[in-house]
Protein backbone atom coordinates (compact mmCIF):
# COMPACT_ATOMS: atom_id res chain seq x y z
CA UNK A 1 0.00 0.00 0.00
CA UNK A 2 2.48 2.43 0.72
CA UNK A 3 4.47 1.36 -2.76
CA UNK A 4 1.23 2.31 -4.52
CA UNK A 5 0.99 5.21 -3.00
CA UNK A 6 4.41 6.62 -3.84
CA UNK A 7 3.79 5.65 -7.33
CA UNK A 8 1.02 7.71 -7.55
CA UNK A 9 2.75 9.87 -6.50
CA UNK A 10 5.17 9.69 -9.32
CA UNK A 11 2.55 9.69 -11.84
CA UNK A 12 1.34 12.89 -10.70
CA UNK A 13 5.19 14.70 -10.34
CA UNK A 14 5.41 12.81 -13.74
CA UNK A 15 2.31 13.97 -15.29
CA UNK A 16 3.68 17.78 -14.48
CA UNK A 17 7.13 17.36 -15.86
CA UNK A 18 4.93 15.60 -18.94
CA UNK A 19 2.97 19.11 -19.45
CA UNK A 20 6.23 20.81 -19.22
CA UNK A 21 8.28 18.41 -21.07
CA UNK A 22 5.44 19.16 -23.62
CA UNK A 23 5.78 22.82 -24.44
CA UNK A 24 10.00 22.12 -24.51
CA UNK A 25 9.74 19.90 -26.91
CA UNK A 26 6.95 21.07 -28.97
CA UNK A 27 9.56 24.58 -29.08
CA UNK A 28 12.22 22.53 -29.92
CA UNK A 29 10.86 20.63 -32.89
CA UNK A 30 9.98 23.62 -34.62
CA UNK A 31 11.75 26.09 -33.73
CA UNK A 32 14.90 23.83 -33.06
CA UNK A 33 15.97 26.03 -29.70
CA UNK A 34 16.15 25.09 -26.17
CA UNK A 35 13.90 27.67 -24.59
CA UNK A 36 15.82 27.72 -21.17
CA UNK A 37 13.10 30.34 -19.81
CA UNK A 38 10.19 28.18 -20.35
CA UNK A 39 10.36 26.55 -16.48
CA UNK A 40 10.42 30.11 -15.50
CA UNK A 41 7.12 30.92 -17.37
CA UNK A 42 5.62 28.33 -15.28
CA UNK A 43 6.51 30.19 -12.15
CA UNK A 44 4.92 33.48 -13.90
CA UNK A 45 1.62 30.81 -14.05
CA UNK A 46 1.32 30.22 -10.75
CA UNK A 47 1.90 33.39 -9.85
CA UNK A 48 -0.71 34.75 -11.78
CA UNK A 49 -3.22 32.15 -10.90
CA UNK A 50 -2.35 32.74 -6.92
CA UNK A 51 -2.88 36.75 -7.33
CA UNK A 52 -6.09 36.23 -8.68
CA UNK A 53 -7.50 33.80 -6.16
CA UNK A 54 -5.95 35.98 -3.08
CA UNK A 55 -6.34 39.42 -4.02
CA UNK A 56 -9.33 39.32 -6.65
CA UNK A 57 -11.26 36.08 -5.21
CA UNK A 58 -11.97 34.71 -8.29
CA UNK A 59 -12.92 31.57 -8.63
CA UNK A 60 -9.78 28.77 -9.50
CA UNK A 61 -11.37 27.78 -12.76
CA UNK A 62 -11.48 31.51 -13.82
CA UNK A 63 -7.76 32.02 -11.95
CA UNK A 64 -6.25 28.75 -13.82
CA UNK A 65 -7.80 30.23 -17.32
CA UNK A 66 -6.24 34.37 -16.39
CA UNK A 67 -2.99 32.58 -15.45
CA UNK A 68 -3.13 31.26 -19.11
CA UNK A 69 -3.83 34.03 -21.07
CA UNK A 70 -0.82 36.23 -19.40
CA UNK A 71 1.23 32.92 -20.02
CA UNK A 72 0.56 32.49 -23.80
CA UNK A 73 0.88 36.60 -24.12
CA UNK A 74 3.85 36.30 -22.23
CA UNK A 75 5.46 33.64 -24.26
CA UNK A 76 4.34 35.62 -27.66
CA UNK A 77 5.95 38.54 -25.97
CA UNK A 78 9.27 36.89 -25.50
CA UNK A 79 9.18 35.09 -28.55
CA UNK A 80 8.50 38.45 -30.76
CA UNK A 81 11.40 40.41 -28.58
CA UNK A 82 13.97 38.38 -27.48
CA UNK A 83 14.31 35.00 -30.25
CA UNK A 84 13.03 36.18 -33.32
CA UNK A 85 15.38 38.88 -33.74
CA UNK A 86 17.82 36.10 -33.71
CA UNK A 87 16.26 33.74 -36.15
CA UNK A 88 19.38 33.67 -38.18
CA UNK A 89 22.00 34.10 -35.83
CA UNK A 90 24.12 31.16 -34.10
CA UNK A 91 22.36 28.55 -31.72
CA UNK A 92 24.83 29.70 -29.07
CA UNK A 93 23.56 33.24 -29.02
CA UNK A 94 19.86 32.00 -28.96
CA UNK A 95 21.16 29.94 -25.84
CA UNK A 96 22.58 32.60 -23.61
CA UNK A 97 19.51 34.72 -24.64
CA UNK A 98 17.10 32.00 -23.42
CA UNK A 99 19.29 31.91 -19.70
CA UNK A 100 19.22 35.50 -20.01
CA UNK A 101 15.46 35.96 -20.33
CA UNK A 102 14.55 33.46 -17.47
CA UNK A 103 16.82 35.22 -15.01
CA UNK A 104 15.07 38.21 -16.11
CA UNK A 105 11.85 36.55 -15.42
CA UNK A 106 12.92 35.38 -12.31
CA UNK A 107 14.32 38.88 -10.86
CA UNK A 108 11.35 40.53 -12.56
CA UNK A 109 9.07 38.25 -10.55
CA UNK A 110 11.34 38.99 -7.19
CA UNK A 111 10.81 42.70 -8.04
CA UNK A 112 7.14 42.27 -8.19
CA UNK A 113 6.03 39.43 -5.53
CA UNK A 114 9.32 39.62 -3.13
CA UNK A 115 11.54 36.51 -2.03
CA UNK A 116 9.13 35.54 1.18
CA UNK A 117 7.48 32.38 -0.07
CA UNK A 118 4.10 32.58 -0.99
CA UNK A 119 1.27 29.69 0.45
CA UNK A 120 -0.92 27.93 -2.51
CA UNK A 121 -4.17 27.17 -2.15
CA UNK A 122 -4.80 24.42 -4.31
CA UNK A 123 -6.87 25.47 -7.00
CA UNK A 124 -7.90 21.94 -7.62
CA UNK A 125 -8.74 20.23 -4.27
CA UNK A 126 -12.62 18.81 -4.36
CA UNK A 127 -13.57 16.19 -1.63
CA UNK A 128 -12.63 12.68 -2.83
CA UNK A 129 -14.09 9.35 -0.81
CA UNK A 130 -12.16 7.68 2.03
CA UNK A 131 -11.78 5.07 0.21
CA UNK A 132 -9.12 6.96 -2.07
CA UNK A 133 -7.72 8.92 -0.02
CA UNK A 134 -6.54 5.82 2.51
CA UNK A 135 -4.64 4.86 -0.82
CA UNK A 136 -2.59 7.95 -0.90
CA UNK A 137 -4.85 9.11 -3.84
CA UNK A 138 -4.98 13.18 -3.47
CA UNK A 139 -7.77 15.16 -5.76
CA UNK A 140 -4.01 17.35 -7.14
CA UNK A 141 -3.14 13.95 -9.02
CA UNK A 142 -6.11 12.84 -9.81
CA UNK A 143 -6.81 16.02 -11.92
CA UNK A 144 -2.62 16.61 -12.54
CA UNK A 145 -2.92 13.00 -14.33
CA UNK A 146 -5.87 13.56 -15.88
CA UNK A 147 -5.14 17.16 -17.37
CA UNK A 148 -1.80 15.19 -18.94
CA UNK A 149 -3.57 12.51 -20.40
CA UNK A 150 -6.47 14.78 -21.76
CA UNK A 151 -3.59 17.50 -22.82
CA UNK A 152 -1.80 14.46 -24.68
CA UNK A 153 -4.23 12.92 -26.61
CA UNK A 154 -5.64 17.09 -27.46
CA UNK A 155 -1.76 17.84 -28.74
CA UNK A 156 -1.84 14.62 -30.53
CA UNK A 157 -5.03 15.12 -32.63
CA UNK A 158 -3.94 18.61 -33.34
CA UNK A 159 -0.58 18.21 -34.51
CA UNK A 160 -1.52 15.38 -36.64
CA UNK A 161 -5.20 15.95 -38.26
CA UNK A 162 -5.58 20.30 -38.23
CA UNK A 163 -4.14 22.45 -40.85
CA UNK A 164 -2.40 24.40 -38.66
CA UNK A 165 -0.83 21.66 -36.57
CA UNK A 166 0.48 19.94 -39.96
CA UNK A 167 1.74 23.27 -41.07
CA UNK A 168 4.02 23.32 -37.61
CA UNK A 169 5.61 19.73 -38.55
CA UNK A 170 6.13 21.23 -41.88
CA UNK A 171 8.49 24.03 -40.49
CA UNK A 172 9.82 21.82 -38.51
CA UNK A 173 11.50 20.20 -40.86
CA UNK A 174 12.02 22.76 -43.72
CA UNK A 175 11.39 26.28 -42.85
CA UNK A 176 12.59 27.06 -46.37
CA UNK A 177 10.28 24.58 -47.96
CA UNK A 178 7.51 25.30 -45.84
CA UNK A 179 7.62 28.70 -47.21
CA UNK A 180 7.96 27.84 -50.47
CA UNK A 181 3.89 26.53 -49.50
CA UNK A 182 2.79 29.74 -48.35
CA UNK A 183 3.51 28.69 -44.27
CA UNK A 184 4.18 31.99 -42.23
CA UNK A 185 7.06 30.63 -40.20
CA UNK A 186 7.17 33.06 -37.97
CA UNK A 187 3.38 33.04 -37.36
CA UNK A 188 3.82 29.14 -36.99
CA UNK A 189 6.65 29.97 -34.40
CA UNK A 190 4.48 32.11 -32.52
CA UNK A 191 1.90 29.95 -32.34
CA UNK A 192 3.95 27.04 -31.23
CA UNK A 193 5.35 30.22 -27.99
CA UNK A 194 1.55 30.75 -27.84
CA UNK A 195 0.45 27.15 -26.75
CA UNK A 196 4.06 26.14 -24.87
CA UNK A 197 3.13 29.01 -22.40
CA UNK A 198 -0.52 27.92 -22.47
CA UNK A 199 0.88 24.64 -21.24
CA UNK A 200 3.20 25.81 -18.60
CA UNK A 201 0.28 28.23 -17.12
CA UNK A 202 -1.56 24.49 -16.64
CA UNK A 203 1.62 22.80 -15.32
CA UNK A 204 2.50 25.89 -12.78
CA UNK A 205 -1.07 25.57 -11.37
CA UNK A 206 -0.69 21.88 -10.83
CA UNK A 207 2.48 22.04 -9.64
CA UNK A 208 1.80 24.74 -7.22
CA UNK A 209 -1.57 23.20 -6.20
CA UNK A 210 0.57 19.69 -4.72
CA UNK A 211 4.03 21.69 -3.61
CA UNK A 212 2.20 24.80 -2.17
CA UNK A 213 5.95 26.91 -1.65
CA UNK A 214 5.51 29.69 -4.42
CA UNK A 215 8.84 31.48 -4.92
CA UNK A 216 10.29 33.02 -8.14
CA UNK A 217 12.64 30.25 -8.60
CA UNK A 218 10.01 27.82 -8.56
CA UNK A 219 10.09 26.93 -11.87
CA UNK A 220 13.73 26.02 -12.53
CA UNK A 221 14.36 22.53 -11.11
CA UNK A 222 10.72 21.73 -12.82
CA UNK A 223 11.96 23.66 -15.82
CA UNK A 224 15.08 21.53 -15.83
CA UNK A 225 13.48 17.90 -15.06
CA UNK A 226 11.22 18.71 -17.65
CA UNK A 227 13.68 19.06 -20.44
CA UNK A 228 15.44 16.21 -19.01
CA UNK A 229 11.85 13.84 -19.86
CA UNK A 230 11.94 15.85 -23.26
CA UNK A 231 15.43 14.13 -24.38
CA UNK A 232 14.99 11.07 -22.47
CA UNK A 233 12.00 10.40 -24.25
CA UNK A 234 13.46 11.73 -27.70
CA UNK A 235 12.80 15.17 -27.88
CA UNK A 236 10.78 17.18 -30.79
CA UNK A 237 8.57 13.57 -30.12
CA UNK A 238 4.80 14.49 -28.04
CA UNK A 239 4.75 10.31 -27.10
CA UNK A 240 8.62 10.66 -26.14
CA UNK A 241 7.76 13.85 -23.70
CA UNK A 242 5.16 12.45 -21.91
CA UNK A 243 6.70 8.61 -21.44
CA UNK A 244 9.88 10.40 -20.53
CA UNK A 245 7.86 12.74 -17.89
CA UNK A 246 6.32 10.07 -16.29
CA UNK A 247 9.14 7.72 -16.24
CA UNK A 248 11.51 10.61 -14.74
CA UNK A 249 8.65 11.17 -11.98
CA UNK A 250 7.91 7.67 -10.94
CA UNK A 251 11.96 6.78 -11.08
CA UNK A 252 11.96 10.29 -8.97
CA UNK A 253 9.62 9.40 -6.58
CA UNK A 254 11.09 5.73 -5.92
CA UNK A 255 14.58 6.87 -5.23
CA UNK A 256 13.22 9.18 -3.29
CA UNK A 257 10.79 6.72 -1.12
CA UNK A 258 14.19 3.87 -1.15
CA UNK A 259 17.25 4.95 -1.56
CA UNK A 260 17.79 8.59 -0.75
CA UNK A 261 15.86 12.17 -0.65
CA UNK A 262 19.29 13.36 -1.15
CA UNK A 263 20.34 10.91 -4.25
CA UNK A 264 16.70 11.71 -6.07
CA UNK A 265 17.97 14.07 -8.47
CA UNK A 266 22.24 12.73 -8.58
CA UNK A 267 19.49 9.12 -9.24
CA UNK A 268 16.95 10.89 -11.74
CA UNK A 269 20.31 12.68 -13.51
CA UNK A 270 21.97 8.98 -13.68
CA UNK A 271 19.32 7.46 -15.28
CA UNK A 272 19.24 10.24 -18.25
CA UNK A 273 22.63 9.84 -18.53
CA UNK A 274 22.99 5.88 -19.06
CA UNK A 275 19.58 5.86 -21.62
CA UNK A 276 21.62 8.53 -23.82
CA UNK A 277 24.66 6.36 -23.67
CA UNK A 278 22.29 3.50 -24.88
CA UNK A 279 19.75 5.60 -27.11
CA UNK A 280 21.11 8.65 -27.84
CA UNK A 281 18.15 9.81 -29.59
CA UNK A 282 16.10 9.01 -26.93
CA UNK A 283 13.30 6.67 -26.01
CA UNK A 284 11.00 7.49 -28.71
CA UNK A 285 13.79 9.59 -30.89
CA UNK A 286 12.82 9.06 -34.74
CA UNK A 287 15.08 7.40 -36.94
CA UNK A 288 14.14 9.04 -40.48
CA UNK A 289 15.35 7.55 -43.38
CA UNK A 290 16.58 10.11 -45.81
CA UNK A 291 17.01 10.05 -49.77
CA UNK A 292 19.56 12.45 -51.14
CA UNK B 1 4.65 37.23 -67.21
CA UNK B 2 8.16 37.17 -65.05
CA UNK B 3 10.33 39.79 -65.90
CA UNK B 4 12.98 39.67 -64.17
CA UNK B 5 15.54 42.84 -64.54
CA UNK B 6 19.41 43.26 -63.93
CA UNK B 7 19.26 41.27 -60.69
CA UNK B 8 22.59 41.52 -58.39
CA UNK B 9 22.35 38.58 -55.61
CA UNK B 10 24.95 38.41 -52.94
CA UNK B 11 26.15 35.65 -50.24
CA UNK B 12 27.48 37.73 -48.25
CA UNK B 13 30.37 39.17 -49.99
CA UNK B 14 30.32 36.77 -53.01
CA UNK B 15 28.68 38.39 -56.02
CA UNK B 16 26.99 35.03 -57.09
CA UNK B 17 24.43 36.70 -59.93
CA UNK B 18 25.64 39.41 -61.71
CA UNK B 19 23.08 41.65 -64.02
CA UNK B 20 20.89 38.73 -64.89
CA UNK B 21 17.78 39.89 -67.13
CA UNK B 22 15.54 37.68 -68.45
CA UNK B 23 11.72 36.90 -68.97
CA UNK B 24 9.34 34.14 -69.27
CA UNK B 25 5.82 34.87 -71.34
CA UNK B 26 2.58 33.21 -70.75
CA UNK B 27 2.50 29.58 -71.75
CA UNK B 28 6.20 29.05 -72.69
CA UNK B 29 8.92 26.76 -70.82
CA UNK B 30 11.96 28.85 -70.31
CA UNK B 31 15.09 26.92 -69.48
CA UNK B 32 17.91 28.34 -67.32
CA UNK B 33 20.76 25.87 -68.16
CA UNK B 34 24.55 26.06 -67.01
CA UNK B 35 27.16 24.27 -64.67
CA UNK B 36 27.13 23.49 -61.39
CA UNK B 37 27.62 27.22 -59.48
CA UNK B 38 26.31 29.33 -61.84
CA UNK B 39 23.88 30.66 -60.05
CA UNK B 40 20.57 29.07 -61.58
CA UNK B 41 19.36 28.13 -58.03
CA UNK B 42 20.55 31.15 -56.62
CA UNK B 43 17.82 32.66 -59.54
CA UNK B 44 14.94 31.15 -58.65
CA UNK B 45 15.29 31.70 -54.96
CA UNK B 46 15.63 34.86 -55.58
CA UNK B 47 12.29 35.12 -57.90
CA UNK B 48 10.41 33.02 -54.62
CA UNK B 49 11.93 35.88 -51.75
CA UNK B 50 13.91 33.03 -50.44
CA UNK B 51 17.06 35.87 -51.48
CA UNK B 52 16.80 39.02 -52.47
CA UNK B 53 17.99 41.40 -54.88
CA UNK B 54 20.23 44.27 -54.37
CA UNK B 55 19.55 46.08 -57.34
CA UNK B 56 17.10 45.58 -60.24
CA UNK B 57 13.61 44.18 -60.19
CA UNK B 58 11.57 41.13 -60.46
CA UNK B 59 8.26 41.61 -61.40
CA UNK B 60 5.38 38.92 -61.82
CA UNK B 61 2.26 39.92 -64.07
CA UNK B 62 2.94 43.76 -63.53
CA UNK B 63 3.66 43.64 -60.12
CA UNK B 64 6.72 43.99 -58.37
CA UNK B 65 8.13 41.38 -56.06
CA UNK B 66 10.85 42.98 -54.46
CA UNK B 67 8.94 43.30 -51.02
CA UNK B 68 6.84 40.72 -50.74
CA UNK B 69 7.67 38.17 -48.46
CA UNK B 70 8.77 34.18 -49.42
CA UNK B 71 4.92 33.12 -47.80
CA UNK B 72 3.24 35.64 -49.80
CA UNK B 73 4.66 34.69 -53.00
CA UNK B 74 2.88 31.41 -53.96
CA UNK B 75 -0.42 33.25 -53.41
CA UNK B 76 0.73 35.70 -56.40
CA UNK B 77 0.72 32.72 -58.47
CA UNK B 78 4.31 31.25 -58.14
CA UNK B 79 5.06 27.47 -57.04
CA UNK B 80 8.98 26.73 -56.37
CA UNK B 81 9.64 23.29 -56.48
CA UNK B 82 13.25 23.50 -54.83
CA UNK B 83 16.14 21.67 -55.75
CA UNK B 84 16.85 18.37 -53.89
CA UNK B 85 13.21 17.46 -53.91
CA UNK B 86 12.56 19.05 -50.12
CA UNK B 87 9.52 16.95 -49.62
CA UNK B 88 8.31 16.78 -45.84
CA UNK B 89 9.96 13.26 -45.50
CA UNK B 90 8.55 12.64 -41.73
CA UNK B 91 4.75 13.51 -43.47
CA UNK B 92 2.54 11.18 -45.94
CA UNK B 93 2.19 11.74 -49.46
CA UNK B 94 -0.91 12.70 -49.45
CA UNK B 95 -0.28 15.35 -46.36
CA UNK B 96 2.59 16.98 -48.88
CA UNK B 97 0.35 17.60 -51.12
CA UNK B 98 -2.17 19.27 -48.72
CA UNK B 99 0.45 21.86 -47.87
CA UNK B 100 1.03 22.59 -51.41
CA UNK B 101 -2.51 23.89 -51.50
CA UNK B 102 -1.99 25.69 -47.55
CA UNK B 103 -3.18 29.26 -48.87
CA UNK B 104 -5.66 27.82 -50.81
CA UNK B 105 -9.39 27.79 -49.17
CA UNK B 106 -10.17 23.92 -48.45
CA UNK B 107 -13.23 23.95 -50.59
CA UNK B 108 -11.04 23.84 -53.47
CA UNK B 109 -8.12 21.20 -52.07
CA UNK B 110 -10.04 18.06 -52.64
CA UNK B 111 -10.27 18.67 -56.26
CA UNK B 112 -6.62 19.93 -57.01
CA UNK B 113 -5.38 16.52 -55.40
CA UNK B 114 -7.66 14.49 -57.37
CA UNK B 115 -6.15 16.30 -60.39
CA UNK B 116 -3.05 15.81 -59.12
CA UNK B 117 -3.56 11.89 -58.89
CA UNK B 118 -4.53 12.06 -62.08
CA UNK B 119 -1.34 13.11 -63.39
CA UNK B 120 1.05 11.39 -60.90
CA UNK B 121 -0.90 7.82 -60.40
CA UNK B 122 1.81 6.66 -58.15
CA UNK B 123 1.13 9.64 -55.69
CA UNK B 124 -2.46 8.05 -55.91
CA UNK B 125 -0.91 4.58 -54.95
CA UNK B 126 0.95 5.37 -51.90
CA UNK B 127 -1.26 8.44 -50.34
CA UNK B 128 -1.03 7.43 -46.86
CA UNK B 129 3.03 6.09 -46.85
CA UNK B 130 5.08 8.48 -45.52
CA UNK B 131 7.08 10.35 -48.30
CA UNK B 132 10.78 9.47 -46.84
CA UNK B 133 10.29 5.88 -47.87
CA UNK B 134 9.79 6.88 -51.29
CA UNK B 135 12.28 6.18 -54.15
CA UNK B 136 13.75 9.31 -55.29
CA UNK B 137 11.75 9.29 -58.60
CA UNK B 138 8.87 9.03 -56.64
CA UNK B 139 9.61 12.00 -54.33
CA UNK B 140 10.61 14.21 -57.35
CA UNK B 141 6.47 13.30 -58.46
CA UNK B 142 5.65 14.23 -55.21
CA UNK B 143 7.29 17.49 -55.12
CA UNK B 144 5.85 18.48 -58.47
CA UNK B 145 2.76 17.53 -57.94
CA UNK B 146 2.77 19.68 -54.40
CA UNK B 147 4.08 22.60 -56.46
CA UNK B 148 1.16 21.80 -58.88
CA UNK B 149 -1.46 21.96 -55.52
CA UNK B 150 -1.69 25.50 -55.37
CA UNK B 151 -2.57 25.64 -59.42
CA UNK B 152 0.43 27.83 -60.19
CA UNK B 153 -0.05 30.68 -62.57
CA UNK B 154 4.36 29.43 -63.31
CA UNK B 155 5.90 26.57 -62.08
CA UNK B 156 9.17 26.35 -61.09
CA UNK B 157 11.68 23.65 -61.67
CA UNK B 158 15.34 23.44 -59.78
CA UNK B 159 16.49 20.64 -61.48
CA UNK B 160 13.59 17.94 -61.13
CA UNK B 161 16.46 15.72 -63.02
CA UNK B 162 18.57 15.48 -60.22
CA UNK B 163 20.15 12.09 -59.33
CA UNK B 164 17.61 10.35 -61.26
CA UNK B 165 18.21 7.07 -63.12
CA UNK B 166 17.67 7.67 -66.95
CA UNK B 167 14.68 6.09 -67.47
CA UNK B 168 13.23 8.19 -64.55
CA UNK B 169 14.46 11.42 -66.32
CA UNK B 170 12.64 10.22 -69.43
CA UNK B 171 9.39 10.17 -67.08
CA UNK B 172 10.07 13.48 -65.33
CA UNK B 173 10.64 15.43 -68.68
CA UNK B 174 7.50 13.73 -70.19
CA UNK B 175 5.28 15.11 -67.61
CA UNK B 176 6.91 18.58 -68.40
CA UNK B 177 5.61 18.00 -72.01
CA UNK B 178 2.14 17.16 -70.64
CA UNK B 179 2.09 20.20 -68.98
CA UNK B 180 3.41 22.23 -71.09
CA UNK B 181 0.66 21.40 -73.40
CA UNK B 182 -2.53 21.45 -70.97
CA UNK B 183 -0.99 25.09 -71.33
CA UNK B 184 1.26 25.48 -67.58
CA UNK B 185 3.93 28.18 -67.82
CA UNK B 186 7.23 26.90 -66.57
CA UNK B 187 10.93 28.05 -65.45
CA UNK B 188 12.92 25.12 -65.95
CA UNK B 189 16.73 24.71 -64.60
CA UNK B 190 18.63 22.10 -65.65
CA UNK B 191 22.23 20.90 -65.54
CA UNK B 192 20.57 18.54 -68.26
CA UNK B 193 21.04 20.91 -70.82
CA UNK B 194 20.14 18.42 -73.80
CA UNK B 195 17.10 17.20 -72.10
CA UNK B 196 16.01 20.83 -71.13
CA UNK B 197 16.35 22.58 -74.27
CA UNK B 198 14.01 19.43 -76.08
CA UNK B 199 11.64 20.85 -74.59
CA UNK B 200 12.02 24.05 -74.02
CA UNK B 201 10.24 26.80 -75.96
CA UNK B 202 13.63 29.17 -75.08
CA UNK B 203 16.57 28.94 -72.88
CA UNK B 204 19.30 30.84 -71.37
CA UNK B 205 22.87 29.87 -70.84
CA UNK B 206 24.48 31.10 -67.60
CA UNK B 207 28.02 31.17 -66.78
CA UNK B 208 29.34 32.37 -63.40
CA UNK B 209 26.35 34.65 -62.40
CA UNK B 210 26.37 36.07 -65.85
CA UNK B 211 23.90 35.31 -68.60
CA UNK B 212 25.98 34.71 -71.77
CA UNK B 213 23.82 32.76 -74.63
CA UNK B 214 20.08 33.15 -74.93
CA UNK B 215 17.68 31.79 -78.09
CA UNK B 216 15.12 29.10 -78.95
CA UNK B 217 15.57 26.19 -77.82
CA UNK B 218 16.36 24.24 -80.95
CA UNK B 219 18.70 26.86 -81.74
CA UNK B 220 20.62 26.74 -78.69
CA UNK B 221 20.63 22.95 -79.09
CA UNK B 222 22.39 22.96 -82.37
CA UNK B 223 24.94 26.15 -81.19
CA UNK B 224 28.21 24.83 -81.49
CA UNK B 225 29.55 26.68 -78.65
CA UNK B 226 26.81 25.43 -76.44
CA UNK B 227 27.35 21.84 -77.84
CA UNK B 228 30.95 22.12 -76.65
CA UNK B 229 30.63 23.36 -73.09
CA UNK B 230 27.07 21.58 -72.15
CA UNK B 231 25.69 18.48 -74.67
CA UNK B 232 29.51 16.99 -74.70
CA UNK B 233 30.31 18.31 -78.33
Amino acid sequence: MVFFSYLIGGISLGSVYAIIALGYTMVYGIAKMLNFAHGDVIMVGGYICYCAMTYLNLPAIVSILLSMVVCTVLGVVIEGLAYRPLRQAGSLAVLITAIGVSYFLQNAAQLIWGVTPKIFTSAVSFPLPEGLTDLGISSEAIVTVASCVVIMIALTLFVNHTKMGKAMRACSEDKGAAQLMGINVNRTISMTFAIGSALAAIAGVLLCSTFPTLIPTTGSMPGIKAFTAAVFGGIGSIPGAFIGGLLLGVIEAMAQAYISTNLANAIVFAVLIVVLLVRPSGLLGKYVPEKV
Amino acid sequence: MLKVNDINVYYGAIHAIKGVSFEVNDGEVVTLIGANGAGKSTILNTVSGLLRSRTGSVEFLGKNLGSVPAHKIVDMGIAHVPEGRRVFLQMTVEENLEMGAFTRPNSGVAGHLERVYEQFPRLKERRRQIAGTLSGGEQQMLAMGRGLMSDPKLLMLDEPSMGLAPILVEQIFDIIKELHKAGTTILLVEQNARMALSVADRGYVLETGKIVTSGAGADLLNDEAVKKAYLGG
